[in-house]
């Protein structure tokens, strides 16, 4: 047996693990952070990145925009609907039963899906190639330059996010909203404006996966939130639902485990390894790898 | 001051207080004793705008604020040391100090009145970038009251300070809100410690099933034979 081919071939794998595992990644973060602040899983969430790759879809096609305006428009555009979403549907259930709003979240995704069906019609579309296909031959492992941009902006993003998190007023404010509502709220910060804010974030970065996922696949349709949307959630728990470092974390994983799986067994068994995962990261650690349970100081 | 005018307030059909009035009076230490469960933690609450009167108002120098959002009440100059301190306990003590400072944007001065905590409780300025989770029971309770001055409040209201401290750190906290009081912040205290509460407040209520029961100066009240056996311990 070639044991360096098997090397080359595990490389390469792990390459196209962490572009679709970033996908992920950016999509968790919005199940997280909306988790982490009102303890919802907001099942819209992948019909919103489905939202993101129509808006960059009509934005590349339509009105001609280069990449980069396409991707800032579908964020903006999401950014937006996330909004609406949370002030039509979840505020007037702020004080209801978990579950009422869980079951209105699955409502918006099926709204979301079968209304983009009725406005976009059911057919698959083909993202245009906003970007020239280039394959970088590395010792042997290919890259394409589809996936060093999706590394690249998700990274970018990324880094951005944790900045605002951790030093920006506004991201000490949703961390204090996602630990402690009332005692937020005596620090007098407007609780409804940070949930506000933290749905368009979260919407604003599953549209940017869901152009990257356009320009990767080039082919885009008003269901393709549904699987993606639960992988992610997925990566949100396994990485520990409510932390952010989690969700980027368990996003990779996913992608890397998927890949590997793909490459070495067989892509039949790709979305059997995302549940097996959420099953095992249940059964043996549900707070998820960076989660902890947090002891109370008297 | 403040003006708590017959106030109802319901937790679902739990009606929590039947007709609640109080005032405060600008420069005082005023304290609400009373058992657990009495309504005490309710009436701030009420106060601070995290629960609403279903009857009866809160009136804060004349301007009504039991329809305000909590925010609105912190920028008229209300601030609130809640029950159990509720630090951000994953944040480090200068990240709670400056989201104290949530509704201020003066940076200069914000870092001046940092300074300021830090003068007025010195441990807290040794464990400034640590997680305020892993600060002492008594720290905690000082940064929960930094916090609370850095959005420099003109009505101060504090919660079972002294819950969970041994006797010598409820001591040393009892005369930081006498120090807080003396530069100029009116108080509110809530306490179950009637002893002590009594002995630093100018005035004081009895609150019992959600009633104000007793009301008077609080010596009167340390006097009278019905707060000495149900609070004092005889």
């Amino acid at each position: 047996m070639d044991y360096s081919a098997l090397f080359l071939q595990v490389v390469q794998q792990i390459i196209n693990g962490i572009s679709v595992g970033s996908i992920y990644a950016l999509i968790a973060l919005g199940y997280t952070m909306v988790y982490g602040i009102i303890r919802l899983i907001n099942f819209a969430h992948g019909d919103i990145y489905m939202l993101g790759a129509y808006v960059g879809f009509y934005c590349t096609t339509v009105f001609q925009f280069s990449f980069l305006p396409a991707l800032l428009m579908a964020m903006i555009v999401a950014a937006i609907a996330g909004m609406i979403i949370e002030r039509v549907a979840y505020r007037p259930l702020r004080y209801a039963p978990r579950m009422a709003v869980l079951i209105t979240a699955i409502g918006v995704s099926l709204l979301l899906e079968y209304g983009g069906i009725l406005v976009v019609s059911p057919q698959t579309r083909t993202f245009p190639a906003v970007f020239p296909t280039t394959l970088y031959n590395i010792g042997g492992v290919i890259i394409s330059s589809q996936q060093v941009l999706i590394l690249a902006v998700s990274i970018i993003l990324m880094v951005i996010l944790t900045y605002t998190v951790q030093r920006t007023k506004i991201g000490k404010a949703m961390r204090a909203v996602s630990f402690d509502t009332d005692a937020a709220r005596l620090m007098g910060i407007n609780v409804d404006m940070v949930i506000s804010i933290t749905f368009a974030i979260g919407s604003g970065l599953a549209a940017a996966a869901g152009v990257l996922v356009g320009v990767y696949y080039n082919s885009i349709d008003p269901l393709m939130g549904i699987m993606p949307g639960l992988k992610a959630f997925i990566a949100a728990v396994l990485g520990g639902i409510g932390i952010i470092p989690g969700a980027m974390l368990g996003g990779i994983i996913m992608g890397v485990v998927e890949a590997l799986v793909s490459g070495f067994i067989s892509s039949t068994y790709r979305d059997a390894a995302a549940f097996a995962i959420l099953i095992i990261i249940l059964l043996l650690k549900p707070a998820g790898l960076l989660g902890k349970n947090v002891r109370e100081k008297v | 001051m403040l003006k708590v005018d017959n106030i109802n307030v319901f937790y679902g059909a739990i009606h929590a207080l039947h007709g609640v009035s109080l005032t405060v009076n600008e420069g005082e230490i005023v304290t609400l004793i009373g058992a657990n469960g009495a309504g005490k933690s309710t009436t701030l609450r009420t106060i601070s705008g995290l629960l609403r009167p279903k009857t009866g108002s809160v009136a804060f120098e004349g301007k009504t604020i039991s329809d305000m959002k909590a925010q609105g009440i912190v920028k008229l100059g209300i601030s609130q040391v809640p029950e159990g301190r509720r630090v951000f306990a994953n944040m480090s003590v200068m990240e709670n100090l400056e989201l104290g400072a949530f509704i201020r944007s003066d940076s200069a001065e914000i870092a001046a009145d940092i300074k300021m905590v830090f003068e007025r409780f010195p441990r807290l300025a040794e464990r400034k970038g640590q997680q305020a989770g892993t600060l002492s029971g008594g720290e905690q309770q000082m940064l929960a009251m930094g916090r609370a001055l850095m959005s420099r409040p003109r009505l101060l209201l504090l919660d079972e300070p002294s819950m969970g401290l041994a006797p010598l750190l409820v001591k040393e906290i009892f005369s930081i809100i006498q120090e807080i009081n003396a530069s100029g912040t009116t108080v509110l205290l809530v306490e179950q410690n009637a002893n002590m509460a009594l002995a630093i407040a100018h005035r004081a209520y009895v609150v019992e099933t959600g009633r104000i029961t007793l009301e008077g100066s609080a010596q009167e009240l340390a006097a009278s034979d019905a707060v000495r056996k149900a609070y004092l311990g005889g």
